[in-house]
């Protein structure tokens, strides 16, 4: 029972015990009166009663105000002083209870804050001496982050799911060239952000299969390299180790990525590679030419004017050989030698690559005919999985072909892989028409075609049959390679590190796990949240009022990431209401040439996603939020946190203002008022106020929200 | 009576030197220009042999070939590819849809030739 409700009681109570005998007397007396002396008692009551009456409930006013500034000063002061003793144990070690009410509380809260001194004192030397013993292995970390600001190649780590653990200042710069959006938000790099953001889903599987197939097969450091495009149209090359230990059979824990614009890189290859081939295969008529022309000349039969034109032939096929010559010298004179990224692959590993991958995507019985072993050729292995995958499902999916049998072959010089089916067939125009399409297999689209693929890999395709054995085929024909053997990678190692505090590493997210339950049921510290706050041209949203600013900033496994923060102004494309000028400060020329929220809502979505979205006073933001999710076709519907909800629960005899929360846990505010600036206010009131929930028994994200549910302010619509 | 050779090549240069080194070999020489007019030449001209660039336009040597093959009208004709495309995937795959022989660019005239002869000889499979 409440406080209040107690208070009430007591009083009742007391009036009825004090009424109580007095009554039961007079109602005696007029029992035991003879009728005739009763119209005496009656004249007396009349007359005298009323002024009994109002003297006692006099008193009574006098008695309960008495009692109220009792329960005022005493109890409910010491409830206060119970809050506050709270928030001084758990959140804000500098709050000190107010030595304010009658004498008696005044020394209880004096007495209390002495307390708290000591404490701090204590804690102080504590801290002095853990700080002491930290700095050794703060210096190896700082150092760390040196190197790795330092790399010019962009790194990130991840876990063995693919969550960011750590990343460079060059992974950040890199994240240019995956965003499309106007927006200064990336959202795609982050702590905890997953890498699938990122890479393609399936490229990262891929990935993570074959280093860890490769590991099974004894391979102590395998490494692999893909090259990805981006839906910006750069084209990333990705080189991927696994990180576990010596042991062969040890679990792999994360992995490191090494990534690199290659976009310049390959235009450039392409250009040389089209210039040797000019010089080559270019070359060869105009030689033929010549050749044959002056086997001509020494005839004995050809007459005079056979040999000018032969002659003319030899000297307007030397002129264009020169002239080619001269160009293919000019432009090698600047050309960079750059690589192009193809590895030595044995034909084996990606024709079982390619059936796991297959019979994954799709409805087909898969049969494997490898003839030898050792067939090798360079490849870049994902895009040719995905050619092959293309060219299965185009026979599947457009043909019906329900079996198919992946034939692995070779001759000296190439090596065969076939896509096999009975009976039906099939025509060269048919898979030359393939050839133009973009790589596309149930839901995932690649931007290359089959003929980029091909070209790429040096490598040719056609389709054929066995007759005897009524079978067709469609052929991929690669240049082998003989048989290589890869030079042991250097194996990445990590020096041993404590708890990480710099923002671009958190080693602690190697141990998290999506599969680790329902997002209901985990427990507030672990979960990942985006703190945002929104500027608007004033507070109707439905009659029109539009977001000005977003500002937004994560929190990570229970720390502020605040350099990974989102803030971008917004067109609103209509006034904005003077009052609300007062209060952010925005005015309309600062909003000019900024995007409109059809661009930033988007990016923010991005910038949110996987995350549980948090904020003060979160009804009023959420639904400017969602008026804009149909027209816009985003769907913010992850779980969202109030603050203000959860102080109301947790504080009842508070004021729940942003100020006040700040003031009350020991918020430093800066810019308030701007978006960001209050959303990492409210961010730092968030995880002040997770350990004070913990001891109110709200551990998980589910019972957080069912006890914002159960406050005051809950109950209210906005 | 002498054999028939169709030569198809969009290069002048070329034709020129092989239609004179092919008459005076004693072959009836046919010349065309690009892949449609190779298809309409084979009919109207019937050639027992024919002598194949890949890079051709209009349509591609290796299209030209899988046409002709797959024309049963055209089955008793060799294909010779004599081309300046000298990739082992190029000439696999040139043999792969059909042809009967396949010589690279720069040739010499006596290699052509031979070439030829055997592809030409009664009883040549």
């Amino acid at each position: 029972m409440q406080a209040r409700w107690r208070f009430a009681l007591a009083v009742a109570v007391l009036a009825a015990l004090m009424t109580g005998p007095f009554v039961l007397t007079a109602v005696m007396v007029w029992a035991d009166t003879p009728a005739e002396t009763r119209s005496a008692l009656h004249l007396l009551a009349d007359r005298w009663l009323p002024l009994g009456v109002l003297t006692t409930l006099a008193g009574f006013a006098v008695g309960i105000a008495l009692l109220g500034r009792l329960f005022r000063h005493y109890v409910q002061g010491l409830l206060r002083m119970a809050e506050g003793l709270d928030v001084l144990r758990r959140a804000n070690s500098g709050f000190r209870v107010p030595e304010e009410g009658p004498r008696e509380v005044v020394s209880l809260a004096q007495a209390i804050n002495r307390l708290a001194d000591d404490r701090d004192r204590l804690l102080a030397e504590l801290d002095a001496r853990v700080s002491e013993a930290r700095r050794a292995v703060e210096e190896e970390r700082n150092r760390l982050a040196a190197l790795m600001a330092q790399l010019a190649e962009a790194v990130i780590v991840c876990n063995a799911e693919g969550r960011i653990i750590l990343y460079n200042e060059a992974a950040r710069r890199l994240e240019r060239a995956f965003g499309t959006s106007a927006t200064a938000a990336s959202g795609w790099i982050g702590l905890g952000r997953s890498i699938h953001a990122l890479l393609d889903p399936d490229l990262v599987a891929y990935v993570f299969d074959a280093l860890e197939a490769r590991r099974g097969g004894g391979e102590a450091h395998p490494q692999l390299q893909v090259v990805t495009a981006t839906p910006a149209g750069s084209l990333i090359r990705v080189r991927v180790s696994p990180i576990a230990g010596e042991a062969a059979g040890e679990e792999i824990s994360g992995y490191v990525l090494m990534l690199e614009d290659v976009t310049e890189q390959i235009e450039r290859e392409a250009a040389r590679n089209e210039l040797l081939f000019e010089l080559t295969e270019g070359n060869r008529a105009a030689i033929a030419n010549i050749r044959l022309a002056a086997e001509m000349l020494h005839l004995p039969d050809v007459d005079e004017a056979m040999r000018a034109r032969f002659h003319a032939v030899i000297a307007r096929e030397v002129e264009a050989v020169s002239e080619r010559l001269e160009a293919a010298s000019r432009a090698f004179a600047d050309a960079l030698r750059a690589r192009w990224p193809l590895e030595p692959m044995r034909g084996a590993d990606l024709v079982r690559a390619a059936a796991a991958y297959l019979q994954r995507r799709l409805e087909v019985a898969l049969k494997l005919e490898i003839l030898d072993e050792e067939l090798w050729f360079d490849a870049d292995h994902f895009s040719l999985l995905q050619a092959l995958a293309f060219l299965a499902g185009r026979l599947v999916e457009d043909y019906g072909v329900r079996t198919l049998r992946l034939r692995l072959s070779g001759d000296e010089r190439l090596v065969y892989l076939d896509l096999m089916w009975s009976g039906g067939s099939l025509s060269n125009e048919i898979v030359t028409g393939w050839e133009l399409e973009p790589l596309s297999l149930g839901g995932t689209r690649s931007p290359l075609t089959l003929r980029e693929v091909l070209e790429r890999h040096g490598a040719a395709m056609w389709f054929d049959r066995e007759k005897a054995r009524h079978r067709a085929f469609v052929r991929l024909a690669l240049p082998r390679k003989q048989s290589v053997r890869l030079p042991p990678a250097a194996a990445p190692t990590m020096p041993p590190l404590e708890e990480g505090r710099p923002e671009f590493y958190d080693f602690d997210l190697f141990a998290w796990s999506d599969k680790a339950g329902a997002l209901e049921d985990r427990p507030l510290t672990e979960l990942s949240y985006t703190v945002f706050d929104t500027e608007t041209t004033g507070l109707d949203p439905t009659g029109g009022d539009e977001i000005i600013q977003i500002g937004a900033t994560r929190i990570v496994n229970g720390r502020l990431l605040k350099h990974e923060s989102f803030e971008q102004l917004i067109d609103p494309r209509r006034p904005l209401d003077p009052a609300s000028i007062a209060v952010h400060h925005i005015t309309p020329e600062m909003l000019e040439g900024h995007p409109t929220i059809a661009e930033v809502l988007p990016a923010f979505h991005r910038f949110a996603h996987d995350t549980v979205l948090v904020a003060h006073n979160a009804a009023f933001d959420m639904r400017f939020l969602q008026l804009k999710e149909e027209k816009l076709r985003i769907r913010f519907d992850q779980p969202v946190l109030d603050t203000l909800l959860l102080a109301a629960f947790l504080l009842p005899n508070q004021e729940h203002s942003l100020e006040a929360l700040a003031l009350y846990f020991g918020v430093r505010v800066f810019g308030r008022h701007t978006a960001l600036g209050d959303a990492l206010v409210t961010a730092e009131i968030f995880l002040k106020m997770i350990p004070l929930l913990a001891e109110k028994g709200v551990i998980t994200l589910r019972q957080a929200r069912e006890a914002s549910q159960q406050t005051y302010y809950a109950r209210l619509r906005y | 009576m002498a054999k028939k050779v169709l030569v198809v090549d969009g290069d002048e240069n070329i034709v020129i030197a092989l239609d004179f080194l092919l008459r005076r070999a004693g072959y009836e020489v046919a010349v065309a220009r690009d892949g449609e007019e190779a298809l309409s030449l084979t009919d109207s001209f019937a050639p027992d042999l024919i002598l194949l660039e890949t890079v051709l336009p209009k349509m591609d040597g290796f299209e030209l070939c899988r046409r002709l093959r797959q024309d049963p009208r055209h089955a008793g004709r060799k294909i010779l590819f004599l081309t300046a495309r000298g990739r082992d995937i190029d000439r696999a795959k040139g043999l792969a849809l059909g042809a009967d022989g396949y010589l690279t660019k720069p040739f010499s005239t006596r290699e052509l030739l031979e070439h030829m002869e055997r592809l030409l000889a009664p009883g040549a499979a």
